[in-house]
């Protein structure tokens, strides 16, 4: 982050002012964050917390959007044609198995 | 107490999935799908204990995952590398140029992740090490939550996380240096 500091919103964030119960982040506490966030793990105190950051950092909220991008590519590139021989193999197994039992 | 003819009808539908998670938990077709019958056969016996309302599809996982560990990581001769290297937060994203001022409209590094190939993908997950690939795939291509995870591998919520945060930023890493094998890195920084 050093090379662009300047730009990150959250610096210099007010010292026991604010009177809210939540602090607000600065850019390492929410990139730190990012994945609970993205993965909608957090509670609503804490995800408004990092909501709060974001509706004032640029830069955070476009390294926000290429993560949830990425997640988005390698769920889509991941797929696999079953085999239609294992669909009829599955199958067979298993009336095998329940001719069995009877 | 779940009826056993049901089982079929209802466990089916979750094959292209598990067959997906088989492939990359075993890195071979017909391992994978040697895996995937076996995970159902043992399904159907177990289904009579099944309780309703449950999540089938992680019950089934944990099936799978369980079979995969017991069986097919016996039968592996030398033993796996369990764990990976600390990789920096945002890594690709940052390596892909991205940490300059922003441009308008949708960026060349989201552009760049539109070229990754299934391939890439695919390989990079296959990459990881065992636990942390389980990880991600559940998380990242099942979409299951931590708890769930948690349930699925049976390890602490605080292991699922740390195994998912860290499993993705190697993965990244290995999808850069796939990327960058074949100039897509290059690509991304036309028109800078």
């Amino acid at each position: 982050m050093e090379n662009h500091e300047s730009e990150h919103a959250g610096h210099g964030s007010p010292a026991g002012g604010g009177g809210t119960s939540s602090r607000f982040l600065n850019c390492d506490e929410t990139i730190e964050r990012l994945y609970v966030y993205l993965d909608g793990e957090l509670t609503e105190d804490r995800r408004q917390e990092i909501q709060r950051h974001l509706d004032l950092c640029g830069p955070c909220v476009s390294a926000f959007g290429f993560e949830a991008e990425l997640r988005r590519v390698i769920a889509n590139r991941c797929k696999d044609h079953v085999p239609p021989d294992l669909i009829d193999r599955v199958a067979n197994a298993l009336r095998d198995e329940h001719s069995r039992a009877d | 107490m779940a009826d056993q003819a049901e089982f079929t009808e209802l466990a089916m539908e979750y094959m292209p999935a598990l067959y997906t998670a088989a492939l990359r938990m075993t890195r071979n077709p017909s391992d994978a799908e040697d895996l995937v019958q076996e995970t159902y056969l043992k399904a159907y016996r177990a289904f009579g204990g099944f309780q309703e309302g449950t999540n089938l599809k992680a019950w089934l996982y944990r099936i799978l995952t369980n079979t995969f560990i017991n069986t097919y990581r016996a039968k592996k001769r030398r033993p796996e590398i369990t764990d990976v290297e600390d990789v920096e937060d945002l890594y690709l994203y940052r390596h892909l140029g991205a940490d300059r001022p922003a441009g308008l409209g949708r960026s060349a590094e989201e552009e760049a992740l539109e070229r990754v190939t299934d391939t890439e993908v695919k390989e990079a997950i296959e990459s990881l090490p065992e636990s942390f690939r389980i990880a991600v795939l559940l998380a990242d291509v099942e979409g299951f939550s931590y708890k769930e995870i948690a349930e699925i591998t049976d390890v602490p919520i605080g292991t699922v996380m740390s195994r998912i945060h860290r499993g993705r930023k190697a993965l990244q890493k290995a999808l850069f240096e796939f990327g960058s094998a074949r100039g897509l890195v290059a690509a991304a920084d036309d028109g800078r």
